[in-house]
């Protein structure tokens, strides 16, 4: 979340859109109630399913799952042609006036650079023209042909209404209706907020959908302001933790970036990775790339990791991919090249697509770990389920170790939530049974590994022994030391410019700022910096008091970065440093420093009139409606169709086969011939959760169980019909996979949409429910998903692929 | 607030009894209410869920019906069950009515008036009704008498179960499990009065957002209610999963009660003694479905020809 889940409340008009928050997020979801509650907020819910928000929604729309970006995209023409975006930011705080190379082209679906032998992009034309400074050229009057603004209005110029109605199947007038409401708020007393989840991610082209919501926003003015904001409501309790700390293949701690391999030398790397301003004066704070990255490899190798050894750069893993994620690690499996796996609070089996090949990949494994508090599908993947899971265990020689764990009330340690937040968990209950903590089994690892080594030698075992492991238990590391660690501290007395004593040699530090590139702190996660300080645990912290009665609580836990609760928030005062409005006053300059109810993401005595823009983080100090070469597919988000389509063309590049899907979606070659065509299967489907339950965990609880037994599906009335089938009745769904049986739920909740010329009807699938727990067995959901993945994050297209469907 | 105190002292109404309630205190106990706002009521089932775990209570697992609502139905092991009904509107909007069904807490409760078994349902002064199981004698008639066909009987132990309001949470000062749990504050606890206003603010809202017919459901047939609803459309209950338009309490029962009323202590004294032998001879097992009482022979055809109603 770029702004943070009390904070909707302040939101004059609630987007959920690519979401479902009142089913996923039900608690979170009361700042939408107080919201309409408070300021009579509009919640607008865009989503193929008539679902838990849309009931209580004031305005709803269906739409076809996988054509959001048609839709925005739509949105954002109807905004700049119709001069309804909000000037004054945009001028002064988006990319809008920066002029774009000559080169840069788009044509007939693609952008410049595309190489259709290896499905990628030659990018260095999506860049801006620079002056002899280096700095990027500007045209103020946003006149220029080649200028973001012009660039922009061309690209979705042919986003008409009608071909968003063509595409998504929303009539017309409703999208005017929408469109019209979520304009109101570029006045500068308004804002609107965007609640997002998966329902964005899951699809091929996912990190272009939520860009185009970002884009919205941007023209809005509504990035930067209370009740504004791009929210992503994060799926799992800790799953903001997961990315901030890392644990993406091709991330370090704090969103900096595992090497690939040919950046060899610590040079090299440094060079990809510090940003240096594209606009003069700007902050572009990755500037400070190499303090956030030495201070962590002192953190790592101690007293090991010095400038003469480029501070163990060497012994960084490179990347021989572009990422290690998990749709290659299970085509590794099925290859053969990857014969041992550990797999820890994830239940591979029921949660990555094709589990035909999952299956295949985990069976080809020499040895499985499966580290989980629960008896989940992964650790009998090799077991003979009956219907639901008909293997043959003796096929299947992989021997499956499972590690018992501790489930979150049984640990002490934090938790980042969808806000950001860092909130310390104390231990409720002792764990059962022989079940230990995540960082005891990892740590005993770790301590056996390391005594293999020393034992027996091996190769390149240098990374490994060199390792700081200075716990008082090194056994089991406490949550307190690792959280220390990632706040970090300085290793000799710091000195200001003045030379005086900052901090003391051993002291925590205070935040990032105190980050030096010279090897005198360290610091596991610069982002986390501030979170354990002198002063003690700062994520323990439970003050709400809210002074300005905006939400902001800032003794309420810890949030990063600096404790901030709201991203960009410089940009919630106009240039000159007052309020947009007094409604929206959150941040602004008192003449002498910036004040008010949050922390200033910002420098906070840099004047107006220094004119520093508030995106710190971008070279340009601006919002990006361009952006460059940060995203695969193009530098504006293009509409593709799903991989698997209910059309035949994509009706905006009806002509060219190449811009059809995602022109660089992952596709593995084995798994061409997986994709289905909609003659086969003909049927829209799409997958997601339920309140009742939480993935494959709670059909193992009773109550859950009860409130929510069997598997379903989610039909039209026109499509049961059309296909007799009754309310209640037993069907089959297939897709080119495989197929699953389910109960038929059929609603008025779902519709058929007209779509270039064809009635295409969609079905709901929830994810739910397997061949284990005391709910009733049934097909796990991801035996009909497809082998594909986002092209920058590779996450699967869970949302949008093609079934048939038949009553049994 | 006041209306937290219940005890044997505030048993205001008990069923079959000839002797008057006591009536020593001074009445200061306010009444309360439970108010669910369907409006912002997201379906969630935490109050369901939150209701099991408070009373100890796990029905079957059982099968997905073609609809959301599971359980599908209220039973001796499910207090509350949350109905599921899509309604198409006049201007032909869908709309999606999320009811939270329990027992109502009737002002005049029709299970009271109906239950011949001494003190198994009981009345506190603030207003919530319920049952005293151990002297519940599993008839089935307090689900005869009641508007709203809240009660379940139990296979397991022949008896009668609903909603407590969780009286024991609000004896000791707690609001009800449901209220405790519910995300989005649907569901409102506190004197009847402060509901009832808050509930006004709510419908004010509800009006100004377009829905012309919103307004509060406390039904007068039977007094009021200590469960009150806030509908979008309270011109038409009936589409909230048949939520009853204008709920009374069954003739039969009334006219049972007015007839047996001159003669209550003969007629309630041959009752107790009768049950009280039915149950030593017969055991709790058996329906009494040969009960030579004509009243209550009235009242076992009424139980029979509203069960042939419904749906």
């Amino acid at each position: 979340m770029t702004n943070h889940w009390v904070d909707i409340r302040n939101a004059n008009v609630i987007l959920s859109m690519g979401g479902n928050s009142a089913e996923a997020h039900p608690v979170g979801f009361r700042w939408v109630i107080h919201a309409k509650e408070r300021s009579k907020a509009i919640l607008i819910s865009v989503d193929p399913r008539y679902n838990r928000t849309t009931a209580v929604s004031d305005i709803h729309a269906w739409l076809r799952t996988g054509t959001d970006i048609v839709w925005l995209g739509g949105l954002i023409s109807y905004l700049i042609e119709n001069e309804l975006y909000n000037r004054d930011y945009v001028l002064a705080y988006t990319d809008a006036p920066l002029i774009v190379r000559e080169g840069f082209d788009f044509e007939d679906g693609l952008f410049s650079g595309y190489n259709p032998d290896n499905r990628t992009y030659d990018r260095s034309t999506w860049n801006f023209e620079l002056d002899e400074n280096g700095f990027a050229r500007t045209d103020p009057t946003l006149q220029h042909p080649r200028c973001v603004f012009q660039l922009l209005r061309q690209h979705y110029s042919r986003y008409t209404v009608e071909q968003v109605e063509n595409i998504t199947g929303m009539p017309r007038k409703k999208v005017l209706q929408i469109w019209d409401v979520i304009a109101q708020t570029a006045a500068p007393d308004k804002t609107m907020t965007i609640l997002y989840a998966l329902g964005w991610t899951q699809h091929t082209v996912g990190s272009q959908m939520i860009r185009a919501g970002a884009m919205v926003q941007l023209l809005l003015g509504n990035m930067g302001m209370p009740g504004g904001g791009v929210n992503a409501l994060r799926g799992h309790s800790n799953i903001q933790g997961l990315t901030d700390i890392g644990l993406l293949s091709n991330l370090l701690p704090g969103y900096m970036n595992l090497p690939s391999a040919n950046l060899q030398t610590y040079q090299d790397y440094m060079r990809t990775r510090i940003k240096q301003p594209l606009l003069e004066g700007e902050v572009s704070y990755w500037k400070f790339y190499e303090r956030f990255f030495v201070s962590m490899m002192k953190e790592w190798y101690g007293d090991v990791a010095t400038a003469e050894n480029d501070w163990c750069y060497d012994w960084l893993p490179k990347l021989s991919a572009p990422l290690y994620d998990i749709l290659y690690a299970i085509n590794q499996m099925v290859r053969g090249e990857m014969t041992g796996a550990f797999c820890q609070g994830f239940n591979i089996l029921a949660a990555f697509p094709n589990k035909a090949k999952v299956t295949e990949g985990l069976s080809k494994l020499k040895w499985l770990v499966v580290m989980d508090p629960l008896k989940v599908e992964t650790g009998e993947f090799w077991q003979n389920h009956g219907e639901f899971h008909p293997v043959d265990p003796s096929q299947i020689a992989t021997e499956v170790f499972r590690l018992p764990t501790t489930c979150f009330a049984e640990d002490d340690g934090s938790i980042t939530n969808s806000s950001r937040w860092l909130q310390w968990h104390h231990k409720a209950a002792p764990p059962p049974g022989e079940s230990r903590t995540d960082t005891e089994i990892l740590a005993q690892v770790m301590l056996r590994i390391k005594r293999l080594y020393e034992e027996e030698g091996g190769a390149f075992p240098e990374p490994i022994l060199n390792l700081a492991w200075n716990y008082t238990n090194p056994a089991y590391p406490s949550s307190e030391e690792l959280a220390k660690e990632y706040n970090g501290r300085a290793l000799v007395d710091l000195t200001d410019p003045q030379g005086n004593v900052i901090r003391r040699a051993g002291e925590q530090l205070d935040d990032f700022s105190q980050l030096r590139e010279d090897g005198t702190t360290a610091c596991g996660c610069w982002i986390y910096s501030g979170a354990f300080t002198e002063k003690g645990n700062m994520m323990d912290r439970r003050d709400n008091s809210d002074p300005y009665d905006v939400g902001m609580t800032l003794g309420w836990a810890w949030a990063w970065p600096m404790n901030r609760r709201l991203l960009y928030n410089r940009a919630s005062a106009r240039p000159d440093g007052t309020p947009w409005s007094q409604d929206k006053a959150f941040i602004w300059w008192n003449g002498s420093r910036w004040v008010g109810a949050d922390v200033p993401d910002f420098a906070v005595t840099s004047p107006p009139s220094e004119g520093v823009g508030p995106f710190i983080l971008t070279q340009t100090g601006r919002g990006q409606l361009f952006a460059s070469e940060w995203l695969n597919e193009g530098p504006f988000p293009e509409h593709y169709e799903p991989m698997e389509s209910p059309i035949d063309r994509n009706p905006l590049s009806p002509d060219n086969p190449l811009a059809f899907h995602n022109p660089i979606a992952r596709v593995f070659d084995e798994d061409k011939d997986d994709f289905g065509s909609n003659k086969e299967f003909p049927y829209a489907a799409t997958t997601y959760r339920l309140t009742e339950h939480f993935h494959f965990w709670t059909t193992h609880a009773r109550l859950n169980a009860i409130a929510q037994p069997e598997k379903f599906i989610e039909i039209s009335e026109q499509l049961a019909g059309e296909l007799g089938i009754a309310v209640g009745e037993r069907v089959r769904v297939r897709s080119k996979r495989g197929y699953m049986d389910a109960v038929a739920v059929v609603t008025k909740r779902m519709v058929p949409l007209e779509i270039d010329g064809r009635t295409v009807h969609q079905i709901g699938i929830p994810l739910h429910w397997g061949f284990k727990g005391v709910a009733r067995k049934a097909h796990l959901t991801n035996t009909l998903t497809p082998f594909v993945g986002d092209g920058n994050t590779q996450t699967p297209e869970f949302k949008s692929f093609l079934v048939n469907l038949e009553k049994l | 607030m006041r209306g937290d105190q219940i005890n044997l002292q505030d048993i205001v109404a008990r069923s079959a009894s000839p002797t008057p309630s006591p009536h020593v205190r001074s009445g200061n106990i306010q009444q309360v209410a439970k108010l669910i706002d369907v409006s912002v009521c997201i379906g969630c089932k935490a109050c369901q869920v939150a209701c099991s775990e408070w009373n100890d209570l796990r029905d079957e697992v059982g099968h997905c019906h073609g609809v959301y609502d599971n359980p599908i139905d209220l039973s001796a092991e499910s207090f509350e069950v949350m109905r599921f009904s899509e309604y198409v509107n006049e201007e032909g909007d869908l709309e999606w009515l999320i009811r939270k069904d329990n027992c109502m807490h009737c002002a005049e409760p029709g299970c009271l008036k109906a239950c011949p078994a001494p003190g198994a349902i009981v009345q506190y002064a603030n207003g919530i009704v319920d049952f005293n199981s151990e002297h519940c004698i599993g008839c089935g008639y307090c689900r005869a008498g009641c508007p709203f066909d809240i009660p379940r009987y139990s296979e397991k132990d022949n008896k009668a179960y609903k909603c407590t309001l969780c009286s024991d949470r609000v004896y000791h000062g707690l609001e009800p499990a449901c209220v405790k749990s519910c995300p989005t504050s649907a569901i409102m606890f506190g004197t009847k009065e402060a509901m009832l206003d808050y509930g006004a603010k709510r419908v004010a809202s509800l009006q100004e957002r377009g829905y012309e017919n919103a307004g509060i459901y406390d039904p007068a047939g039977v007094g009021g209610t200590h469960v009150v609803y806030v509908l979008q459309h309270a011109d038409k209950p009936e589409i909230y999963s048949g939520l009853p338009k204008d709920p009374q309490i069954s003739p039969v029962v009334e006219a049972w009660k007015g007839i047996t009323k001159p003669l209550m202590s003969a007629v309630l004294g041959l009752s107790v003694l009768t049950g009280f032998f039915h149950y030593m001879i017969k055991g709790p097992k058996e329906e009494p479905e040969d009960d030579p009482d004509p009243e209550k022979a009235a009242a076992d055809r009424e139980l029979d020809r509203r069960e042939g109603d419904r749906p």
